[in-house]
């Protein structure tokens, strides 16, 4: 009985404040999908990070033929100075951030240059002689690049040390900022939301002040007299909510799934799954910022 | 020791500190059943004495006791269940213009929470009792002041309450018809309710000769059973 009072008098409220209504779905829609934006951002971040912090190494070259580095005044690396190197990747200080090594030699450079430029004017520009030789070290934690940098700055032989990450973490510099933005907008639209919202609840209750005037004066609990404003103000956010969890879902499957992995292979993308993980926190989110505002202004406007 | 009804004990209430009281020492007692007329100018204090029974008020200093229940010291979440206990009408009516009479009634059971079986039997019952059996299924702006005030009286006393609160329920209507209002009034006082009434209507009161409080500039000036609106008359 309760229940289906309680509900029908949302669905009139819904239906007198339609106009506000709508707003306050587009006003949730808007903001959350800039959240929704932003957390998928940063799992694109992370997903990428494990993928390449897996593979990606730090690479230790050796000095070529007539290198001009500082450190090769001696000509090609030699065998001695490769055993150094290898013992000091080994030792005892290196060795706790050090997974694994591998030795590339010149056979296998030439292979991987020809595999990577296959098919543009690069490719056989240089022969198989002049490649560098390279240590690929595999590190355990592979934001302590830096340790290896060092280390070998000024070890003869080595003409340098390239940390692979580097390249990836401009790229990610790009995502965190293109983060804080989306969370920036998201931010300006939840309080838009709210403040819209507190004026819904509150034309809501001043059309309908006669009926919770009498509903007073007989006795109805505060909450009973209050829930009906608080399910509309929940039921438009969470409405809302969906929309923008709908909208990321096709974004993502077919502008990132579809159109995006097509062009750029080898990368591990987030997809239509991610998005699942991501629609019931938008959901919540928008459900507590609705009842939070409603609750606050329903405790101004309608006192018993 | 039985418990009084109604009991205010040395009352006063301001609204700001700087105007005068509202009421200023007010005490007195109503039992179970009794039939009170609250009458007085303007401004004398009447409409506060109901607001500090339905506790929209709390007042400034002095305690006032609803069955028993210090309505001072309750806590606010109980408020509605205090509420349960006492009808109220007004000059107004304040019905609902889109329900029915037999809704407009019913409403006050359905936000308590009663049951739809309770409301069947409850509702056509209360509309019998103030003559209005057969005009269920009429919308507010169908019916006469007269008749909107029955269905307010209706949906007053249809939860049963101990005590009915009017303020000026006859003030917008003519003498015949607050007549007849008054003969529903005195038919649910008759039931065991007690029904305290503020107004102005002299003729209604000098007729019904019940008990007359008379509130001037905040306080009791008259206090007799079976009096009358002025003391000249």
């Amino acid at each position: 009985m309760r229940a289906g009072f309680v509900l029908s008098e949302v669905w009139s409220g819904l239906r007198k404040n339609f106009s506000m209504v709508l707003s306050v779905v587009l006003v949730t829609f808007v903001s959350l999908l800039f959240v929704g934006a932003a957390i998928l951002l940063q799992m694109q971040v992370g997903q990428m990070k494990d993928y390449w912090y897996d593979r990606v190494q730090v690479s230790v070259f050796l000095c070529p033929q007539d290198s001009e580095a500082t450190n090769c005044v001696d000509g090609e690396a030699n065998d001695t100075q490769k055993k150094n190197i290898e013992d000091e990747l080994k030792s005892s200080e290196l060795a706790p951030y050090v997974d694994k090594v591998y030795f590339e030699d010149k056979g296998e450079a030439f292979d991987h240059f020809q595999e990577q430029f296959k098919g543009t004017s690069l490719e056989g520009t240089v022969p198989e002689d002049e490649m560098n030789e390279s240590f690929r070290v595999k590190l355990k934690d592979a934001e302590k690049y830096d340790i290896i940098k060092e280390s070998f700055s000024s070890t003869p032989g080595v003409e340098e040390v390239v940390d692979q990450n580097q390249l990836l973490d401009r790229l990610f510099g790009v995502l965190n900022i293109a983060t804080v933005v989306a969370v920036a907008i998201a931010g300006i639209m939840l309080v838009c939301a709210m403040l819209l919202i507190a004026t819904t609840i509150r034309l809501s209750a001043f059309s309908r002040r006669r009926e919770t005037g009498i509903m007073r004066l007989v006795g109805a609990s505060n909450s009973f007299i209050q829930l009906p404003f608080l399910l509309e103000g929940v039921i438009a956010a969470a409405i809302g909510a969906s929309l923008s969890a709908g909208t990321l879902g096709l974004l993502v499957h077919f502008g990132i799934s579809g159109w995006l992995q097509s062009q750029a292979t080898g990368f591990s993308l987030i997809s239509g799954l991610d998005v699942l993980l991501v629609a019931p926190i938008l959901i919540a989110i928008g459900v507590i910022m609705a009842g939070a505002s409603s609750l606050i202004t329903l405790n101004k406007y309608t006192k018993v | 020791m039985k418990t009084l009804l109604i009991k205010f004990d040395s009352v006063s209430k301001s609204y700001d500190a700087r105007s005068r009281k509202a009421l200023d020492d007010i005490t007195f007692e109503a039992d179970r059943g009794e039939f009170v007329f609250l009458v007085g100018a303007s401004g004398s204090g009447k409409s506060t004495v109901i607001r500090l029974i339905l506790r929209e008020e709390v007042p400034s200093s002095g305690r006032i006791h609803i069955a028993g229940k210090s309505v001072v010291k309750m806590p606010s979440w109980k408020v509605p269940y205090l509420r349960r206990g006492i009808g109220t009408v007004f000059q107004d009516f304040r019905l609902l213009p889109n329900k029915t009479v037999f809704a407009n009634v019913a409403f006050a059971l359905q936000v308590i929470g009663k049951s739809r079986a309770a409301m069947s039997t409850l509702v056509p019952d209360v509309l019998e009792t103030v003559g209005l059996a057969g005009k269920e299924k009429r919308y507010p702006n169908e019916l006469s002041g007269g008749e909107q005030q029955r269905v307010a009286i209706a949906r007053a006393v249809v939860n049963k309450p101990g005590i009915l609160l009017a303020d000026e329920p006859t003030g917008n209507l003519d003498p015949t018809t607050s007549a007849d209002i008054m003969s529903v009034l005195e038919k649910i006082n008759r039931n065991g309710t007690t029904v305290l009434m503020a107004t102005h209507d002299g003729e209604i009161v000098n007729r019904m000769r019940k008990r007359v409080i008379e509130l001037s500039d905040g306080h009791i000036v008259r206090d007799v059973e079976q009096g009358t609106y002025g003391v000249a008359s």
